[in-house]
């Protein structure tokens, strides 16, 4: 009888396991054949292309050959702008939860009216936003209405960028950030196993004094300097962004904080526990769990992240750029199959590594349940 | 302290209403291009109410929206069953049918979340129209299932987590099966699940549009494509699109403001203690 | 080899010869479907639209399927029409712009049907002007018929703004530069531009302008490098010119930067004359009094060209339907009842001039006259590989504004992608 129903389990089960197979793992296969090819140029789209091996030749190609500078702003792009996206649409959605959670007059009016972006497409929002955020209308001239001057801030069309760092040094550069993980990690462990946490901290000091001491030696990405950042053009579409999916996090936010008892709350009140400090010491820790999948949902948005840029700001505005766009640029304009299967590969494994956090933590509670 | 509580309830209020505002900007901005007629429309006065009211752009835009809505409500809701009920059996069989090598297929099933979707054009086409579904609507359906898949499964085995094992085990010893305790004791308890998935599935699928485009003929356009050719072309004029969004965006939102109260009911069900 | 070779070219052009006649003869008794693929949607809609009500007229029993792909800067049209091609279900018909990016692309890689055949039974060699001919075809065939012509290189302004400010349209770059600083004391921009493919837009009026005809031509068939002495000159000169634009651009399409002119923030812009359209059509206003043009400065007598055309792929469902639609699109009736709508001129040399509007009669007038070089920005003069290159090379010029590396670069990527092979 349970025999059989582990079978049934299965047997339930596979259709998705084919379907998953096939549409993903079968695809992501031939993709990353693709990207071992030379398929492009100008037969690229004959009858039967003729694809031939070529090794990593594209990926080399698009860290550090001459031709790959737009894709390095676009990678480096979309780095900064999943983690903003990440910290303004969980902060902001936080935001929202805590001061609706006080239950106010008129809470689901407001809620509707947080959420309600969500519901839009990103062809109707791009749009949209695009005039918002115009120089010299939108949000800009604003202020003219009360008789201020108009702000002239130009959201979309900035070229100026912060956080520069030279191409060259990305060798460097991933060293130090290994080294300060582990040293961070090594810091945590330190107060309940200094022992362990030394298997942490030696080797994260020890990279950190390597990348130091002889990041000179280091062999350079590049034959020349290039200078990456990030650039102020993006605000406007993380502006967005946030606009649209702030209101899905506040909800899973809003679902947390009723999912604590009242009990809890009225617990921590008569110990005298100030609104603030409520939040601070029970509620945000309680709602981490949320956190975590508020991660993942982002993050697999702000990756795919391309209608809304594409209406935004249009192809070939390297401030703005991204690699899905790049990607889509690449291969269907440009005819260079193979190179746009590399970045599609590019892609897909930088999107694998915020899945990280989650399967950590799940790991940690399965080992926590015996 | 009365005065105090009147204070901070006062500042509470006024942040609420300035956001409010903010979020309704856009919105605001939309309406009034609608109601525009095309040479009224120009940035500097991209604020200013409509010199005169022009509601013709709503009933042209709907003319020729009007396959479009069709094709979308039959894809979207077709889509969105298949989708949900599916990650309901996967999520079911995952928190508890777990059997060696479970949690390896789940995780598996989870980085299926973050193809782009234009990564997998190709190989998609060529599937599609081997199996002879290149198109039509049900091609895109499937396309839209396999994609929805890890993270409806996701979401319904998070949900189903919480189900005691106690509940599972006394369904055992009356003697019902594996369909049986689903269909008895699981699927009653999942509705706040099935409203989460659903309600993210179809704004998914509602406001796709790169698979509609490429994946259909022109007699089985999405919404988005059709909302997508208003806008195209040469010289646009706006008040098109921006009347057609609104409608385009009228179903999921209605959806939004009618379930938004079993939303966050579903949500705090589904995810929060995991 | 070449024995199968000589057979094949003796079946096809067999085939081919059977087809025509069978095809005059039975033009009456057209049956089944007809996928057209284009771009055309929203303003231009009614202009294909009016096509394909007359091809309904000739043909009753056909129905006509209009697979229009917008938006992305017609990237999307792009990827749908590739993916499509890829996996093997071609439409019948599809539009491309006149030139490299149809032969480069389609061509080079053995997809379309040689059109010489049609051409001579039609009697087209004689209908389009040569130097036209000779752009849509290679030494093997022509591969499209061309539906219409647009002129990139045209100067837009408001003439009684210009007399307020008392300014005349340039002639040249130098007559620009003298009257530019002055409008920008006034507070007004010398010269709208709008998101990056305008960029790229107004590069090739100013590079024609600094080359001149022949070394602009000379580019093309690679026997000027990009690099060279006069290459770089123009991206000088560009540099210059940009000087005198907002700083927004990029934020702006090109209809803004039309509205600009229009609104009296800017005095001049450079846009094909698909702005004629939308300055008459939408904004309503009268060509000649209302807006007026004039060629971009420095490039009086000189045309840059852009066309539309129709190729017909090889193993579509529907080909004898689809050469009735080639035909029609080639002949008098239908290129005149097509323009005066698209806003564009026909590209026939016996047009009906009393269907157009002022703007479009002195576009032909200048069309019948002028020396036609093609467009760069839109497909004409190079295949698809180096215009998405070059859009990465104007990416870092706009970046960089080091003309000696861009033209480096643009030098490189014209190798990479073999221009002039």
């Amino acid at each position: 009888m349970r025999n059989q129903d582990r079978i049934k389990a299965v047997l339930t089960l596979s259709p998705s396991i084919i379907l998953i197979g096939l549409f993903v793992y079968g695809f992501i296969g031939n993709t990353f054949w693709i990207s071992l090819t030379d398929w492009g140029g100008v037969a690229a789209l004959a009858v039967n292309p003729v694809k031939n091996y070529a090794g990593f030749t594209n990926y080399i190609d698009l860290f550090t050959g001459f031709l790959g500078g737009g894709f390095r702003q676009d990678l480096v792009n979309a780095v900064y702008y999943s983690v903003m996206l990440l910290a303004g649409a969980i902060g902001v959605g936080m935001f929202l939860a805590v001061m609706l959670d006080s239950k106010p007059k008129g809470e689901a009016f407001f809620r509707t009216v947080f959420l309600y972006p969500m519901s839009l497409s990103f062809i109707v929002s791009g749009t949209i936003w695009r005039w918002m955020l115009s120089p010299q209308g939108g949000v800009n001239i604003l202020p003219e209405y009360a008789g201020l001057q108009p702000f002239t801030f130009r959201w979309l069309s900035s070229t100026g960028s912060i956080l520069e760092f030279n191409w060259q040094n990305l060798l460097e550069i991933a060293i130090y950030l290994v080294s300060a993980v582990l040293l961070i990690i090594g810091l945590r462990l330190f107060a309940k196993t200094p022992r362990q946490s030394l298997l942490w901290l030696i080797p994260g000091i020890a990279l950190g004094l390597f990348a130091w001491l002889g990041g000179e030696m280091l062999p350079k990405a590049l034959f020349m300097e290039e200078t990456h950042g990030f650039n102020k053009a993006t605000f406007g579409i993380i502006l967005a962004t946030i606009w649209q999916y702030s209101g899905y996090t506040m909800a899973l936010y809003l679902a947390g904080f009723t999912g604590i008892s009242q009990d809890l709350r009225d617990a921590a009140m008569l110990d005298g526990a100030t609104t603030a400090s409520y939040y601070r010491h029970i509620a945000l820790p309680m709602v981490k769990p949320i956190t975590i999948s508020a991660v993942i949902i982002l993050s697999h948005i702000s990756l795919k992240m391309f209608d809304l840029i594409f209406a935004m700001t249009g192809p070939d505005n390297g401030q703005t750029g991204h690699p899905a766009l790049n990607m889509y640029l690449t291969t269907f304009r440009a005819n260079d199959f193979a190179r746009g299967a590399a970045i599609a590969i590019i892609l897909f494994l930088i999107a694998g590594t915020f899945i990280i956090p989650y399967l950590v933590s799940s790991y940690r509670q399965r080992r926590g349940k015996p | 302290m009365r005065l105090r509580l009147s204070f901070t309830t006062v500042a509470l209020y006024g942040v609420l209403a300035l956001l409010a505002l903010g979020y309704l900007l856009p919105a605001y901005l939309t309406i009034i291009t609608a109601l525009k007629l095309p040479a009224d429309i120009s940035l500097p006065q991209s604020w200013q109410l409509p010199p005169t009211l022009n509601y013709a752009s709503f009933t042209d835009a709907f003319t020729l929206l009007r396959p479009n809505i069709v094709n979308s409500v039959i894809l979207t809701v077709s889509a969105t069953l298949l989708s949900t009920v599916l990650g309901s059996l996967n999520g079911y069989v995952f928190s508890k049918w777990k059997f060696p090598g479970s949690e390896l297929i789940f995780t598996l099933f989870l980085f299926g979340m973050f193809i782009p979707y234009q990564v997998i054009l190709i190989p998609l086409f060529q599937t599609l129209r081997a199996m002879n579904l290149y198109g039509g609507l049900p091609g895109l359906i499937l396309a839209h299932v396999v994609y929805g898949l890890p993270i409806t499964t996701l979401i319904f085995r998070n949900f189903y987590a919480q189900i005691p094992d106690a509940l599972m085990e006394s369904a055992s010893l009356d003697g019902a099966g594996f369909f049986r305790t689903y269909t008895r004791i699981i699927f009653p308890l999942s509705i706040p699940g099935f409203v989460v998935t659903s309600l993210w599935q179809f704004t998914q699928i509602w406001n796709e549009f790169l698979w509609g485009i490429c994946l259909t003929r022109h007699t089985s356009y999405p919404i988005t494509v059709g909302l997508a050719q208003l806008a195209g072309g040469q010289a646009v004029s706006w008040n098109l699109p921006m009347a057609g969004s609104i409608l385009a965006a009228l179903p999921v939102l209605l959806i939004y403001i009618v379930l938004g109260r079993y939303f966050i009911r579903g949500l705090l069900a589904g995810s929060v203690k995991e | 080899m070449k024995t199968r070779i000589f057979s094949t070219c003796l079946a096809v052009a067999a085939a081919t010869m059977l087809l025509f006649t069978a095809q005059t003869s039975r033009a009456a008794e057209l049956k089944g479907q007809l996928e057209i693929f284009s771009w055309w949607a929203g303003d231009e809609g009614p202009a294909l639209q009016a096509l394909i009500d007359m091809y309904n007229k000739q043909h009753p029993g056909v129905t006509v399927v209009n697979a229009t792909v917008t938006g992305g800067s017609g990237v999307n049209a792009k990827a749908v029409l590739k993916t499509r091609m890829l996996g093997g279900e071609p439409p019948d018909s599809f539009q491309v712009h006149a030139g490299q990016e149809l032969i480069g692309t389609w061509v080079k890689a053995d997809r379309m049907e040689d059109l010489t055949p049609l051409f001579k039974e039609q009697g087209w060699m004689k209908s389009f002007p040569d130097g036209l001919v000779k752009n849509i075809g290679t030494a093997d065939g022509i591969w499209s018929v061309p539906v219409n012509i647009h002129r990139s290189n045209v100067l837009w302004y408001i003439p009684a703004n210009l007399d307020k400010w008392g300014v005349k349209a340039p002639a040249s770059w130098d007559d620009f530069f003298a009257i530019a600083p002055t409008l920008k004391e006034k507070g007004i921009v010398p010269l709208a531009l709008a998101e990056n493919w305008t960029a790229n837009h107004l590069w090739e009026s100013v590079a024609l302008a600094s080359l001149g005809a022949d070394n602009w031509d000379a580019l093309w068939s690679g026997k000027l490098a990009f690099d060279s002495p006069e290459g770089v000159k123009a991206w000088e000169l560009f540099g210059k010119v940009l000087a005198f634009t907002n700083n927004d651009a990029t934020s702006l399409s090109w209809q803004q930067a039309t509205d600009m002119v229009v609104d009296g923030r800017a005095a001049f812009n450079i846009m094909g004359d698909w702005a004629a359209g939308y300055m008459s059509t939408t904004k309503k206003m009268a060509p000649g009094s209302g807006f007026g043009w004039a060629a971009s400065p420095g490039t009086g007598g000189q045309f840059i060209f852009l066309a539309d055309s129709f190729g017909l792929p090889k193993g579509v469902k529907n080909r004898d339907n689809a050469l009735a639609w080639l035909v029609l699109l080639g002949s008098r009736e239908g290129s005149d009842a097509f323009n005066p709508l698209k806003g564009s001129i026909s590209a026939r040399v016996d047009t009906d001039l009393t269907k157009y509007n002022d703007y479009a009669k002195s576009a032909s007038a200048d069309f019948g006259k002028d020396r036609i070089v093609g467009s760069l920005a839109h497909g004409v003069t190079a295949n698809e590989g180096f215009m998405s290159d070059f859009a990465a090379v104007m990416e870092m010029y706009l970046k960089s504004r080091n003309a000696q590396a861009t033209a480096k670069a643009a030098q490189q990527i014209a190798v990479k992608n073999g221009i002039g092979k």
